[in-house]
C-alpha cells in the first residue's frame, strides 16, 4: 500500500513526515519539498513523476540517507534515518539501501564484478562468498560473461545492468532508482525497466522509481506525481476507494 | 572492510602523467637526501675505519687534535712502559710517536693545490695499526726522505706515484711505497720517519705531537687509560683511536648532513605542494567515484584512508625511485677538506639499507602530508551534491 495524505499504513516499510528541504542560493531561499508525506508498503513498486527540477532527485537522496531535510522526518523499518549520526547512517545505507543512477556511476578502474563487489566489502563475508554472490548477481542481470569486462567495454545498458546487479547484491531493503532509463535507448531501457519489474514481482523487493518515461511509469504498481513539494497521486492509478 | 587499494592503484595508474609529477618531486627530494647523508655516511665511515677499538691514542690533555698536541719523547717511554702496550719480537713496545704536517699538491682533476696530511711515525707503525699494508714498493728505512703514499693520494695527486720525487719543506722526497688501509684516512695520508719530518720542518727532535699505542687487548683500554691519566709525570687524554677519529668526522658528518637536512627539507616543499596538487586533483576529478562509494555505504573515514593510502603509494614510487637513483653513487669516491685536520680526504660515498630506508620514509612523510588534507575534502565534499555534478 502507498499513501501520501499522512495517514499510517499497516506494516509501512518507508515513512515520510512534513518533509521540508530548502535549498539556500545567494540570498534566494528555494522550498523543493513542502511538508511531504508518504507510506510505502513493503514490496511496492513506485513510481515518481514530475517536470525537471521539481525535487524527485531531493526526494529520492533524503529517502536514501544521502542527504538531510530542513525538517521533518523519514523512517525505514522503524529506523529514523533523519536523526543518524553521519557515521551509522553510511553503515544503515550499506545495509539497506540499493542505488541506481541514471549516469550508472560504475567505478571506471574497476571490472564488473568489482563494482558489484563493492557492497559486499562492507559486510562480514569471506572471499569464497563474496565471489559467489557477485556471480549470482551478475547472472540475475544476465551478464555472466562480462564479469571481467570494465565499465568502458560495456554498452549503456549493459552498464546499467551492472550497477543494478551492483544495487541488489548485498540484498539491501530497498532500491532508489533516480531515472535509471533517462540516458538508455528505448530497447536497453526496457531491459533495465523488465529487471525491475522482476525484481518487485519475483523477488518481492521494494523498488522506488524517478522517471520522466510514462512506459516506465506503466510498470509501476503506483505512480506518485511531485507537485508544488509534496506527492500526489497520478489519476489514472488513483486507487478507487 | 575499506575501500579496495586496487581502486587506488588502478586511479593512480589512469591518471598516470598527474602522478608522475608528484612522484618526479618526491624521488628528486629523496634522492637528494640520501646521496647527502650517504656522503655523510662514507665521510664518517671513512675516518671512524681509520682507528682500531686496539689501538689507543694519546694526545696531550686538553689538544683536541694532532695539530695543537705536543708529547715529549720521556712521555712516549713512560706510555710505551704501560703493562698493557704490547710488544714485538724484541720486547720493544708498540708504540709510534708521530707528527703531522701539512703541504700542498696539485690534484690531477683540476689542478688546483690542495693540502696533505704528511704523517711522520715510527718505523714500527705497520705494527701499531696492522690495518695499513704496503702494496706496492716497501715501506721507508729509518732516517731517510723516503715517503710511503696512501692509495687515494697517489690516484688524487699529480707526480706522487711509486718512484717520484717529490719537492716539500726544502727537500727531495722519494716515494718508495703505495699503502693501503682499507678505506680510511691514512689513504688520503703520505707517511715518513717522523725523525726526518722533525727535522726538515726544523722542529724539536723530541716532541711529537700524538703517540698511537697498540694495547695488548682492547679489554685493557681503561686500565690504560686510567694508568696514563693518574701517573704525575703525564699531562695526557687517552683515548680509543676509534673515538678519536669519530670525533674528527663530527664536524664535517654535521656539516653535510644540516647542509643535506636544508637542502631536502627546501625541496621536500616543493614535492609536498605537487604531491597536494596531484591529490587535490584527482579527488576533484573522482568527486563522482567518491559520491558513489560513501552512496554504497563506505563511510567517510575510509575515503580518508583511500586518499591517502593513494598518496602513500604514489610517494612510495617517488621514494623508491629516488633510492634506486642514487644507488649508483654507493662506492663513488670523493673528497673533502676535513675541517680538523684542513687536508684534503678522500672518501666513498655509502648508501647504506639504512638510509634507503630513512629515505623511504621522509617519501611517505611527504606523501602522508601531501595525501591528508585532499583526502579530507574528499570525506567533507557533500554526496548529493557530488552525484549531481557532471
Ligand atoms: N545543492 C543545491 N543547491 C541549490 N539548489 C539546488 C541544489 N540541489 C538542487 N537544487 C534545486 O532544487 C530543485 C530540485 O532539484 P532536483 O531535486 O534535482 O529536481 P529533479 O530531480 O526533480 O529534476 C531544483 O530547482 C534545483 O535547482
Ligand atoms: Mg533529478
Amino acid at each position: 500500500m502507498v499513501s501520501v495524505d499522512g495517514t499510517d499504513i499497516p506494516g509501512s516499510l518507508i515513512r515520510v513526515r512534513h518533509l521540508n528541504k530548502q535549498y539556500r542560493r545567494g540570498s534566494e531561499t528555494i522550498d523543493v519539498l513542502q511538508g511531504l508525506n508518504l507510506d510505502v508498503g513493503a514490496g511496492e513498486f513506485v513510481a515518481f513523476m514530475g517536470p525537471s527540477g521539481s525535487g524527485k532527485t531531493t526526494l529520492l537522496n533524503l529517502l536514501g540517507g544521502l542527504d538531510v531535510p530542513t525538517s521533518g522526518s523519514v523512517t525505514v523499518d522503524g529506523d529514523e534515518i533523519t536523526s543518524m549520526s553521519a557515521r551509522r547512517l553510511s553503515s544503515w545505507r550499506a545495509r539497506h539501501v540499493g542505488f541506481i543512477f541514471q549516469m550508472y556511476n560504475l567505478i571506471p578502474v574497476l571490472t564488473a564484478a568489482q563494482n558489484v563487489e563493492l557492497p559486499l566489502l562492507l559486510t562480514r563475508l569471506g572471499a569464497a562468498r563474496r565471489r559467489q554472490q557477485v556471480a549470482t548477481a551478475l547472472a540475475l542481470v544476465g551478464l555472466s560473461d562480462r564479469a571481467k569486462h570494465y565499465p568502458r567495454q560495456l554498452s549503456g545498458g549493459q552498464e546499467q545492468r551492472v550497477a543494478i546487479a551492483r544495487a541488489i547484491v548485498a540484498d539491501p531493503t530497498f532500491l532508489l532508482c533516480d531515472e535509471p532509463t533517462g540516458d538508455l535507448d528505448r530497447k536497453s531501457g526496457d531491459e533495465i525497466l523488465d529487471l525491475l519489474s522482476a525484481l518487485s514481482r519475483d523477488h518481492g523487493k521494494t523498488v522506488l522509481i524517478v522517471t520522466h518515461d510514462p512506459r516506465a511509469a506503466e510498470r509501476a504498481d503506483v505512480v506518485l506525481h511531485l507537485d508544488k513539494g509534496v506527492l500526489v497521486h497520478d489519476p489514472a492509478t488513483e486507487p478507487v476507494a | 572492510m575499506a575501500i579496495p587499494i586496487s581502486y587506488n592503484l588502478r586511479s593512480a595508474v589512469a591518471r598516470w602523467p598527474a602522478a608522475l609529477v608528484s612522484v618526479l618531486g618526491i624521488a628528486g627530494t629523496v634522492g637528494v637526501f640520501v646521496a647527502m647523508l650517504s656522503m655523510a655516511r662514507g665521510f664518517q665511515s671513512t675516518l671512524i675505519a681509520s682507528g682500531s677499538e686496539g689501538n689507543a691514542m694519546i694526545l696531550r690533555a686538553g689538544a683536541d687534535a694532532e695539530m695543537v698536541s705536543a708529547i715529549a719523547l720521556e712521555e712516549v717511554r713512560i706510555i710505551g712502559d704501560a703493562p698493557e702496550v704490547m710488544r714485538d719480537g724484541r720486547g720493544a713496545p708498540l708504540v709510534s710517536p708521530e707528527v703531522v704536517v701539512v703541504a700542498a699538491f696539485q690534484l690531477r682533476s683540476s689542478g688546483t693545490d690542495a693540502n696533505v696530511q704528511v704523517r711522520g711515525v715510527s718505523p714500527s707503525a705497520l705494527e701499531v695499526r696492522p690495518s695499513v699494508r704496503v702494496t706496492e714498493g716497501r715501506f721507508f728505512r729509518p732516517g731517510l726522505a723516503e715517503l710511503v703514499v696512501g692509495r687515494n693520494a697517489a690516484a688524487i695527486y699529480r707526480g706522487v706515484g711509486l718512484g717520484a720525487t717529490i719537492d716539500f719543506g726544502g727537500q727531495a722526497w722519494r716515494v718508495v711505497g703505495i699503502m693501503e688501509a682499507g678505506g680510511s684516512a691514512f689513504d688520503s695520508e703520505l707517511w715518513c720517519d717522523a725523525a726526518v719530518l722533525n727535522q726538515v720542518f726544523d722542529r724539536p727532535e723530541n716532541i711529537f705531537q700524538s703517540v698511537t699505542a697498540r694495547l695488548v687487548s682492547k679489554d685493557r683500554f681503561s686500565e690504560f687509560k686510567d694508568r696514563l691519566t693518574a701517573d704525575p709525570r703525564l699531562t695526557v687524554q687517552v683515548e680509543r683511536e676509534t673515538a678519536y677519529y669519530a670525533k674528527q668526522s663530527r664536524v664535517v658528518t654535521t656539516l653535510i648532513r644540516v647542509l643535506g637536512f636544508l637542502v631536502a627539507a627546501v625541496m621536500a616543499v616543493g614535492a609536498v605542494f605537487g604531491a597536494l596538487n596531484t591529490m587535490y586533483s584527482a579527488v576533484a576529478a573522482r568527486s563522482r567515484e567518491i559520491a558513489t562509494m560513501r552512496a554504497l555505504g563506505f563511510s567517510r573515514g575510509s575515503v580518508v584512508l583511500s586518499f591517502v593510502v593513494e598518496s602513500l603509494l604514489i610517494a612510495g614510487v617517488g621514494g623508491a625511485l629516488g633510492c634506486v637513483a642514487v644507488l649508483p653513487l654507493n662506492g663513488f669516491t670523493t673528497g673533502t677538506i676535513n675541517w680538523q685536520t684542513f687536508s684534503h680526504l678522500a672518501f666513498a660515498f655509502r648508501v647504506t639499507p639504512g638510509l634507503m630506508l630513512a629515505g623511504l620514509t621522509f617519501a611517505l612523510l611527504m606523501g602522508f602530508v601531501g595525501g591528508v588534507f585532499p583526502a579530507l575534502r574528499a570525506a567533507r565534499m557533500s554526496v548529493a551534491r557530488a552525484l549531481r555534478e557532471l
